[in-house]
């Protein structure tokens, strides 16, 4: 599948099919820090993804200086 | 996983309610959280008039929305902050901002750091001798500040959600600045010269605000700003996003720990730091210097930074202690040490309705 990372922009190809907690984990990231979007569809953790799937994991995190 | 509400496959969990909810539980859950801390800190009543601080991001964008379905009087007020890096970090966040105005057919304000004042974010903060964020959450405070108090606004609103305010009282309390802990609260009182401050996001976290903007289709920025990159605030919500994982909930016990059990016993420190207040002669907002911290930035940004790094007009604690202001909680411009002699005349333009 297609993985699209931010903060810098990148793309990996990942084997499928995985679900989306163990590839937040293989990607060493912490699943408080981002959502994960198939398509343009939120997805929970238990979700299996398929190696057809085009895969944004967006970061929530954000913090410079709030009004 | 199905959604704890109706039962139907669920698109997010969130584990600190050991709940999942469907797409529109899940915009039903935000609006629940927004609306019960309206209420729970009497933030402002129906028919008030709401300013809210849009930045062009998920939090900012997605208060307006539920402000507005829930059927207040909001306004947004956006600032250009000049700010570049990949794409035009500024340019972006304001397409952004105009778009989702269009869209819901609400009206913006606008206020342009470059064209108005004569600086930007990068070139300010040089010449001010402060970091970037510093520079930024001045001139934000006192931009809305100005623009709620001219335009005749209740309140203004900003959109710290949970994960802000549990971040700042973190770094707060790492360096007991008691004066910041004393002002950390979800409503700041209108005082002489400012006007009211709430947070109606404090009840959700980022990760819920950029699900519900996913799930109601609202674009916003999702870059990072470029000059807050690395910053320290942003290393303490990692720090409580490693905790949050082994123990889901631990920073809404934090945070409403603290407003519950800890909050009054720093009001003193909060009350004695801003005694002494006086009317900039420049812009008339309230500082204790003898200009304000917003006018000592805007003239060294037009002398080119000739003078930076006298230690005029700075805001208590910022300059050097690397204090957490909370940035929207900290309201006052104290500029008490190193107050500048010489007073220099800012022109104030006044802010554009662009709907």
């Amino acid at each position: 599948m297609k993985v699209l990372l931010r903060n810098p922009r990148r793309e990996l190809d990942i084997n499928g099919p995985v679900r989306v907690h163990r590839l937040i984990e293989h990607l060493g990231l912490n699943r408080e820090s981002v959502l994960v979007i198939r398509g343009d569809t939120l997805v929970p953790g238990d979700a299996v993804l398929e190696d057809s799937d085009v895969v944004e994991i967006r970061p929530v995190i954000s913090g410079g200086s709030s009004p | 996983m199905r959604c704890r509400r109706c039962r139907k496959p669920a698109v997010i969990e969130i584990r600190r309610h050991n709940a999942a909810f469907c797409a529109p539980c899940l915009e039903h859950h935000c609006r629940e959280q927004v609306a019960r801390a309206v209420h729970d800190f009497a933030m402002f009543e129906p028919g008030q008039r709401v300013l809210i601080a849009v930045s062009g991001g998920k939090d900012s964008l997605g208060l307006w929305d539920l402000l507005l379905d829930l059927g207040y009087a909001a306004e947004g007020l956006y600032l250009g902050l000049g700010i570049e890096g990949a794409g035009g970090y500024s340019d972006q966040s304001a397409a952004f901002t105009h778009a989702f105005a269009s869209r819901r057919d609400a009206p913006l304000i606008t206020v342009d750091l470059p064209a108005d004042y004569g600086y930007d974010i990068p070139g300010g903060a040089a010449a001010a001798r402060r970091a970037p964020c510093s520079a930024c959450g001045l001139s934000k405070r006192h931009l809305f500040n100005r623009a709620a108090l001219d335009g005749g606004f209740d309140v203004v609103a900003t959109g710290h959600n949970l994960d802000d305010e549990a971040a700042v009282l973190f770094g707060n309390v790492l360096r007991w600045n008691t004066e910041y802990l004393g002002r950390q609260l979800p409503v700041l009182p209108a005082a002489d010269g400012f006007v009211r401050k709430v947070k109606p996001l404090v009840r959700l976290g980022e990760r819920e605000m950029a699900a519900y903007c996913v799930v109601r289709g609202i674009d916003y920025i999702v870059e990072e700003c470029p000059m807050a990159i690395g910053n320290r605030h942003l290393g303490y919500k990692e720090a409580l996003n490693a905790i949050e994982d082994r123990s889901p909930g631990t920073k809404q016990v934090f945070y409403f720990g603290f407003l519950e059990r800890a909050s009054a016993h720093f009001r003193p420190a909060a009350t004695t730091a801003q005694e002494g207040l006086h009317p900039c002669p420049s812009c008339g907002s309230p500082t204790t210097a003898a200009q304000c911290a917003f006018c000592s930035l805007v003239s060294r940004a037009r002398a080119g930074g000739a003078e930076a790094g006298a230690g005029a007009g700075a805001e208590v604690g910022v300059a050097g202690a690397g204090a957490e202001m909370g940035v929207a909680g900290a309201g006052a411009e104290m500029g008490v040490a190193g107050a500048e002699a010489e007073v220099t005349e800012v022109a104030v333009p006044g802010p554009r309705r662009v709907r």
